[in-house]
């Protein structure tokens, strides 16, 4: 009984597709009267364009038409074999270029069926179909509400679907997915880009496709990330600059500046959630590996990057023990393979001591033991170095070297604890005094810090001579920034991002507490600079242009106090 | 299956200087990038290879990179499915109007209701839907069926096969192949009582 009932439906069904597969075949001799008439159905009251079509009166189309519209999608889609490129072009462009989110739900569903069909049945339609898909997705309302959202859901579905029965889509969607992303040149359209991120992550966790293509979506968005970033400009820049003129332009940037560190800070925010969902997930640890090679591609050798590089801490917050830990002996392995050029050695180094330094999630004893391996990289190189009196010689050496003191600078209470750690940091004390001298070349701050923390620990024996009180402390906590920099500036994302940092503030009170005799000692046994000039004293201790790295570093250690716009002058409107 | 093939090739590849350090490692990705991708110079798409090095004596081009050549004994799978072939593959989907197969795990195969014989009729059985054959009931193209096809054309950009079902040695493989099977005692039956 119920058999029948649906072979009579069957029937009635299959009158309607034999009369439009008719319709398509005259059209295709010549006879496009009815044709005609189904391509007008297509056609929808043009409404303004904009981005916001909610704002927008609702002009409704009759109710006979959308019907209409429906049925004849879902006839089309089975007779996706009847369409030809030529004689139907005119229909097949609409259907392509249709922008779903004017439509109904119904006709909306019926439509995506349709481009499903079309992108698995003839191979030449396939990329034009993951276009319009992608298009769609780029161009979605920025409200949202249930129905859009399942629409949303059923261009994903969409998506997989067609990878699903079309194996290689995947890697023919990967460039239109590059493509469509907005750029960040364009400040007009750049909103879309939160959404569009959010659409790509959404790829990313997907079985099919993001199997296939979810390390390049993620190479895509850190590039995204990092062309942002670079956009907002640090603070100290306009004060260093006293050209006038800049002020004009300031006031006609300033939107820009705060819609680009909103724009990331939005941002931010989806990419941790996504990686929150990643772990629940269980597949964070791939995901990690995908991203850590976005972050070497990518961010590593990037200067003044403020934000990018906490998707990685981020990451590791989530999973010290594996992730956290894979992290930091990556960044050790960069920098002690000597295939690595010198401008990667010195900057994983420098990410290592500020991870290291800055991650509460870290034990005080994993920390030790890279430091351990740290101070004896530097032992060694002391011992095997050649006599070249020359700092730029010795770069990496000095980079290592400023970085355990960095480490120390936040650490060395806990890291002092450690049983028996002590007694591993004692070539750090040849490694300071030997004639290379680092503590002359490694950056005036770090060493300060450093040198009164290790007093009032009681680790060395310090000379007075590298003490500078007249450092100011926002000044001194602003050069302890390091290439993780803290305090967090984006709104949305402090919450996330905070309680995993150490701050300045805590390591400043353990110090404090201790006794610290600062004048007065004379009896030293690493330097005797007493005899020395304090003046030209502080003119070697300043970093030289010549010195590059130094230099780059000092000028990446300087905190931005507050976002402001960029000031270079391709942004000029 | 037909439309795999094996061959033996002698290549001489080109290797960035940044690659010197690692040789056989820059062969590879060069071989890797030219995989699942339409080749004419061999004459199909490269699924898979196997490669030796000749010689290890190379020549530096001159230039503003200086590449060297490599020559490279290598032998290629190539998958290249000619008008009226037959390929095997999982059925994908069905519908009413097309069976989509995919073929090696890679390639998108399409039969159209125009394509399918006449002898086969959709049927839907417990919301599935099948295609099954009118004079042998046991003849069935389900979800999952191994699927053995005509190629009509072969799109190289997509890797999209055009299908057919019209000839009759084409089908559900398993049941083809019993069906040849049972042909076979029957036939040495016949023999025997000829030569007797």
């Amino acid at each position: 009984m119920g058999a029948e009932e649906v072979e009579t439906a069957d029937l009635s069904d299959k009158a309607l597709v034999s009369a439009i597969r008719e319709v398509l075949a005259s059209a295709q001799s010549g006879d496009t009267d009815q044709y005609n008439e189904l391509v007008q159905l297509m056609y929808i009251k043009k409404k303004k364009s904009g981005d916001d079509a909610m704002a927008q009166p609702e002009v409704p189309d009759d109710v006979d038409v959308v019907a209409q519209r429906e049925t004849l999608l879902k006839i089309l889609s089975h007779s996706v074999a009847c369409l030809d490129d030529v004689h139907h072009n005119h229909l097949l462009q609409l259907i392509l270029g249709t922008r779903i989110w004017d439509h109904k739900p119904n006709v909306i569903y019926a439509l995506l069926d349709l481009i499903i069909s079309l992108a698995t049945t003839s191979g030449k339609h396939l990329s034009s179909c993951l276009d319009t898909l992608v298009s769609n997705l780029r161009s979605q309302p920025r409200k949202l509400d249930n129905k859009m959202l399942e629409v949303l859901s059923r261009v994903h579905a969409a998506l997989h679907k067609i990878s699903y029965l079309v194996p290689l889509a995947p890697s023919i969607l990967l460039p239109i997915l590059a493509q469509s992303m907005p750029s960040v040149h364009d400040k007009a359209r750049l909103q879309v880009v939160v959404p569009y991120v959010k659409n790509l992550l959404k790829l990313e966790n997907s079985s099919i496709i993001g199997k296939v293509v979810g390390k390049d979506i993620l190479m895509m968005v850190m590039g995204r990330f990092r062309d942002l970033d670079s956009e907002i400009e640090c603070d100290d820049n306009l004060q260093n600059d006293s050209s006038l003129a800049m002020f004009d332009m300031e006031l006609d940037v300033a939107v820009e500046g705060t819609l680009v560190s909103k724009l990331l800070d939005d941002l931010m925010v989806e990419s941790f959630n996504h990686l929150k969902s990643c772990q629940d997930a269980g597949r964070l640890d791939e995901v990690f590996e995908n991203l850590f090679e976005s972050f070497e591609n990518l961010i590593l050798n990037t200067q003044k990057l403020k934000f990018s590089q906490f998707l990685m801490f981020y990451a590791c917050s989530l999973d010290p023990e594996n992730c956290g830990v894979k992290f930091a002996s990556k960044l050790l392995e960069k920098f002690l393979s000597s295939n690595n050029n010198q401008v990667t050695r010195t900057n994983a180094v420098t990410y290592l001591a500020s991870y290291l330094a800055r991650a509460n999630f870290l034990s005080a004893s994993f920390v030790a033991s890279m430091l351990k391996r740290l101070v004896d990289e530097c032992a060694d190189y002391c011992r095997t170095c050649n006599d070249d009196a020359r700092p730029e010689v010795h770069q990496v050496f000095y980079s290592g070297c400023q970085a355990i003191l960095y480490v120390l600078c936040f650490r060395m209470r806990s890291i002092l604890e450690v049983p028996h750690f002590q007694s591993q940091l004692t070539p750090l004390e040849s490694v300071l005094s030997h004639k290379l001298d680092p503590l002359r070349v490694c950056l005036s701050s770090v060493v300060s810090e450093f040198l009164i923390q290790a007093k009032a620990c009681g680790l060395f024996i310090v000379s007075d001579a590298f003490i500078f009180d007249d450092l100011s402390e926002s000044e001194l906590s602003r050069a302890l920034g390091g290439f993780f920099p803290f305090p967090w500036l984006l709104e949305k994302s402090n919450s996330l991002i905070s309680p995993h940092f150490i701050k300045r503030s805590e390591v400043k009170k353990t110090y404090e507490q201790a006794e610290v005799t600062v004048y007065g000692d004379t009896d030293n046994e690493e330097d005797s600079d007493d005899d020395v000039d304090p003046d030209n004293e502080m003119n070697k201790m300043s970093i030289t242009p010549k010195h590059s790295v130094m230099h780059e570093t000092e000028r990446l250690l300087k905190m931005p106090s507050r976002i402001s716009p960029s000031t270079s002058p391709r942004e000029s409107l | 299956m037909e439309g795999l093939k094996l061959s033996e090739a002698e290549l001489m590849i080109f290797i960035h200087p940044s690659q010197s350090r690692n040789v056989f490692q820059g062969i590879c990705r060069e071989l890797s990038s030219l995989l699942f991708q339409y080749n004419e110079t061999f004459d199909g798409v490269l699924l898979a290879y196997d490669a030796t090095v000749k010689s290890k004596q190379a020549k530096i081009l001159t230039g503003l990179h200086p590449y060297f050549g490599v020559r490279v004994n290598t032998r290629l799978l190539l998958f290249d499915p000619k008008p009226k072939s037959f390929v095997e593959g999982k059925i994908a989907k069905i519908s009413p109007e097309s069976i989509h197969v995919i073929v090696l795990g890679f390639s998108a195969a399409v039969i159209t209701d125009v394509d399918i014989r006449e002898e086969f009729k959709y049927r839907v059985r417990d919301g599935e839907g099948s295609f099954v054959s009118r004079s042998h009931k046991r003849h069935a193209l389900k979800l999952g069926t191994m699927l053995r096809l005509q190629v009509q054309s072969f799109d190289e950009e997509v890797m999209h096969i055009a299908g057919s079902l019209l000839p009759e040695n084409t089908g559900c493989v398993k049941w083809l192949e019993k069906k040849s099977e049972e042909a076979l005692p029957t036939d040495r039956d016949h023999k025997r009582r000829k030569l007797a």
